[in-house]
């Protein structure tokens, strides 16, 4: 530790920290835009300079490392000046078009030029122009505006894992761009609309549609994908502009994946806004006392069975579940996808090292998964761990660009119990199990392989738990948690679409071949989005997006976070729990909770991992008996689980914004010509 | 003596005659009134009346849909909705003021960095109904380029103190 005195405070920062990280501690506010806490220093801008005592010049604090003793001073008439002046080279090149650019209002070299800068120019000359770059279908470039701080380069290279952009020319002559153009290859792109410390990178989507002085800002949590990023949701007028990342270390650090950030457009298409009932074979609209009178007729005297979508929310999943249970059914099932996932234990379904545990472990082997598209913010933490070092990755399933080196162990199940060999001698062994790899035949038993991997690599410790289920989406682990698996005598996906059920409970479900229902057997379809499902649908009951409810999620490594309602369902559709309530009512099983909280108490009685908000994994493994898994593993090599990161689930089929990344990046790449 | 002194007023009715004096020396004097619809009073260059948005000479709309106006509007009258023009240029594709909140404080005009929307010398715009003073972007255009010479001139005047 070093004692280093700021304007006159003490403060003790590690050995090696920065001048800039000393003023930080000391609660001093240092102006910076090449700086960012999770990229390498590159002191470029020149804006965070502060005097040091001794020192004959103003250093830039951000590139100076503490030294014992030191006394740093970032209020003099000389610091003032220093940043008085590099704010006025900045600007010589900067246009003064804020009025038309998005980033006004939010811009870090707006405000510092205000607090920091000048009130007036002396630069009278003309000032550079710079061609517009295209970088993809999701950020638009103003590149007049670049004021070279490279943060995007950083960005690319050292997190997303793509180093595809760059600095070209000198002086003034320096572009940032992509040397040739081409859409940036990475799921984390809108990331470099986040650290841009001005307009040059913003949101094509979102581009000249509002300003951020115009927002209402609502703290919610994303189910696009497994990882549950903390996000805020910026509304305007009941409609969805923009999803940003919160910051959780523990979960997404800063960052967020596309699809989250993105797909929002399709909240706003293709929604179910109204009942709708079967009549003489056609769709026609209803009131909700219809529907519900429809489904009560429809599921009077059958046997009823559930199929839950992948982005429910917990409460109307256990809603769900009670009414069923109270119909006497114990048919209904979360894995549309058919993962053969144990739901006996916590541990044999969730990421137990946690999302954090990945920076302590020390080798890791993938499974059937392809961390990349399932998961992109968690494939960034591990390509830090891997760029740390002392950290060896090894797959087993289809080949896949992960952006970190991954040696390939073998491609089909029976490879699993080698990789016992690349794991040794490691201290805490990592493996990441693929939903998708569950999601087949023999899915108990590479389930069990895998779990039998982790214990015969000492990776199951009173410490240390190092069996991780990768999941796809958001409300997947909320689902298992509230135990929406069949229960005693209740069939799972596979028996219901075999004929097992004559009516079954669509909520949400889409993800399923929906031809292989059955003739015949009356549908409920209770969801946000006309999607594949829905026209199949007997009656129809409009529910709420994830954005437009309270909900509560559980991500991979089953840590539970809430989801605020960010805009009122469209139309007559309402929030999901209160439609399952409502029916309960018409088929004469009242459930016997009429408020959100009252339901939750309920949920929290009956599975109190569900209360405890915001707690990571429970660390370390107490049973190292494994799943069941019986049946012999199949020689069939692993798919793919995701082949189209972009379109997955309803609300991104939805969007118009996915559609065009999905035609941009899974169009055949024409073939370079050879130079 | 007070009380003799105003009896002796009262009964010469020197006050009467004073006021019939007065009387006499405005009708010889110039008149303050006009006429009002055929004779108008002089405007300042600052006068706050009417609302416009102008356009560049080359007919091109200024309004460049910053929202400033929006956001520094007392009254919250102005109501603005924009999105990116076929050419790529930030435009709006709704202007709405609403005549009947506005207080004509001007600064929506003291805000626009392009001297689009401004406060024009009308006054006389009264209408029968009230949904006539929901302006559109469309009036408000109409204004514009209605009043162009003079508030090109007024801006004209108003600059060297700017």
């Amino acid at each position: 530790m070093a004692k280093v005195t700021v304007d006159g405070i003490e403060v003790e920062v590690p050995n090696g920290a920065s001048a800039l990280q000393a003023c930080e501690a000391a609660g001093k506010e240092i102006p910076r835009f090449c700086y960012h806490e999770r990229l390498s220093v590159a002191g470029n801008c020149r804006m965070c300079l502060v005097e040091v005592e001794k020192a004959p010049k103003p250093v830039a604090s951000c590139a100076y490392p503490v030294m014992d003793g030191m006394k740093i001073f970032t209020d003099t008439q000389t610091v003032r000046n220093a940043r008085r002046g590099v704010m006025e080279f900045l600007l010589i090149n900067h246009p003064l078009d804020c009025p038309i650019c998005d980033q006004g209002g939010e811009c870090d070299l707006q405000d510092q030029a205000v607090a920091y800068g000048k009130s007036f120019s002396r630069y009278e000359e003309g000032k550079r122009a710079v061609k517009d770059k295209y970088v993809g279908p999701l950020i638009k470039t103003i590149m007049n505006r670049c004021i070279h701080c490279t943060r995007c380069v950083r960005f690319s290279q050292e997190v997303a894992g793509v180093p595809e952009m760059g600095a070209t020319g000198r002086g003034e002559a320096m572009e940032i761009g992509t040397y040739v153009e081409k859409a940036l290859t990475t799921e984390l792109s809108g990331n470099l609309i986040d650290i841009c410390p001005v307009g040059a990178l913003t949101s094509r989507p979102y581009a000249f549609i509002t300003r951020p002085w115009e927002l209402s800002k609502i703290e919610s949590v994303d189910v696009m994908d497994a990882l549950g990023a903390p996000i805020r949701v910026d509304v305007r007028a009941g409609e969805v502009l923009r999803v940003l990342p919160r910051q959780n270390d523990e979960v997404n650090e800063e960052w967020l994946a596309d699809r989250s950030r993105f797909a929002i457009d399709g909240l706003k298409r293709r929604r179910l806004d109204r009942p709708w009932v079967r009549r003489d074979g056609k769709l026609v609209a209803a009131s909700w006392a219809e529907a519900f009178q429809a489904v009560a007729a429809g599921l009077q005297g059958k046997r009823i069975g559930a199929i839950a979508g992948d982005t429910c929310d917990a409460e109307s999943l256990f809603a769900l579940k009670q009414m069923l249970n109270a119909l006497g059914s114990t048919s209904h099932d979360a894995r549309q996808d058919g993962a053969r996932i144990d739901a006996s234990r916590p541990d044999f379904y969730l990421f137990n090292s946690g999302i954090a545990g990945i920076d302590d472990a020390d080798a890791l082997v993938i499974i059937g998964s392809n961390p990349r598209v399932e998961s992109p913010v968690l494939n960034a933490r591990i390509r830090r761990r891997w760029l740390a070092g002392g950290f060896r990755v090894g797959m087993i399933g289809p080949d896949a660009e992960l952006t970190y080196a991954a040696e390939r162990l073998g491609a089909g199940p029976q490879d699993i119990a080698a990789a016992a060999s690349f794991l040794d001698g490691a201290e805490r062994p990592m493996i990441i199990l693929g939903r998708g790899a569950l999601a087949r035949q023999d899915g108990a038993a590479i389930l069990k392989a895998a779990w039998d991997l982790a214990a015969s690599t000492n990776a199951l410790r009173e410490d240390w738990h190092g069996f991780n289920l990768l999941h796809h989406f958001g409300g997947q682990v909320g689902a298992l948690d509230v135990g929406f698996v069949p229960g005693e005598g209740g069939h799972d996906v596979e028996g219901m679409l075999g004929g097992g059920v004559d009516a079954l409970w669509l909520f949400a479900a889409d993800d399923f071949d929906v031809a292989r229902i059955p003739a015949g057997t009356f549908i409920v379809y209770q969801g946000h989005h006309g999607d594949r499902a829905a026209a199949r649908a007997d009656v129809i009951l409009p529910g709420a997006a994830y954005t437009e409810k309270d909900g509560t999620y559980a991500n991979t490594e089953g840590r539970v976070q809430h989801g605020r309602l960010s805009t009122m369902p469209p139309g007559e559709a309402r929030e999901d729990w209160r439609i399952i309530r409502a029916a309960s009512q018409f088929l004469g099983v009242t459930l016997p909770f009429d408020t959100l909280d009252a339901l939750r108490g309920e949920m929290a009685g009956n599975h109190p991992a569900l209360a405890r908000l915001n707690a990571g994994p429970v660390r370390g493994c107490t049973d190292s008996t494994g799943p069941a898994g019986e049946g012999a593993l199949s020689a069939e090599p692993f798919a793919p689980a995701v082949t189209n990161y972009w379109q997955v689930d309803p609300i991104s089929r939805a969007s118009a914004v996915m559609a065009e990344c999905a035609a941009t990046y899974l169009a055949p790449q024409p073939a370079m010509a050879a130079e | 003596m007070t009380t003799l002194d105003r009896f002796a007023r009262s009964f010469l009715l020197t006050e009467l005659v004073g006021g019939m004096a007065l009387t006499l020396k405005q009708f010889f004097s110039r008149k303050a009134t006009i006429n009002y619809p055929h004779e108008k009073s002089p405007l300042s260059p600052r006068f706050k009346g009417e609302h416009g948005l102008r356009r560049y000479p080359n007919g091109e709309e200024r309004c460049i849909a910053c929202k400033l106006c929006e956001a520094v509007c007392p009254a919250l009258a102005i109501t603005i909705e924009s999105e990116p023009r076929d050419d790529g240029s930030r435009r709006t594709t709704r202007y709405d003021i609403d005549m009947t909140k506005c207080i004509y404080c001007g600064l929506c005009e003291e805000a626009c960095p392009v001297d689009a929307i401004v406060e024009g010398p009308n006054l006389e715009f009264a209408v029968e109904s009230r949904e006539e003073l929901l302006y559109d972007k469309e009036k408000l255009l109409a204004n514009g380029d209605r009043w162009e010479p003079v508030l090109a001139k007024r801006l004209e005047l108003d600059a060297p103190y700017r």
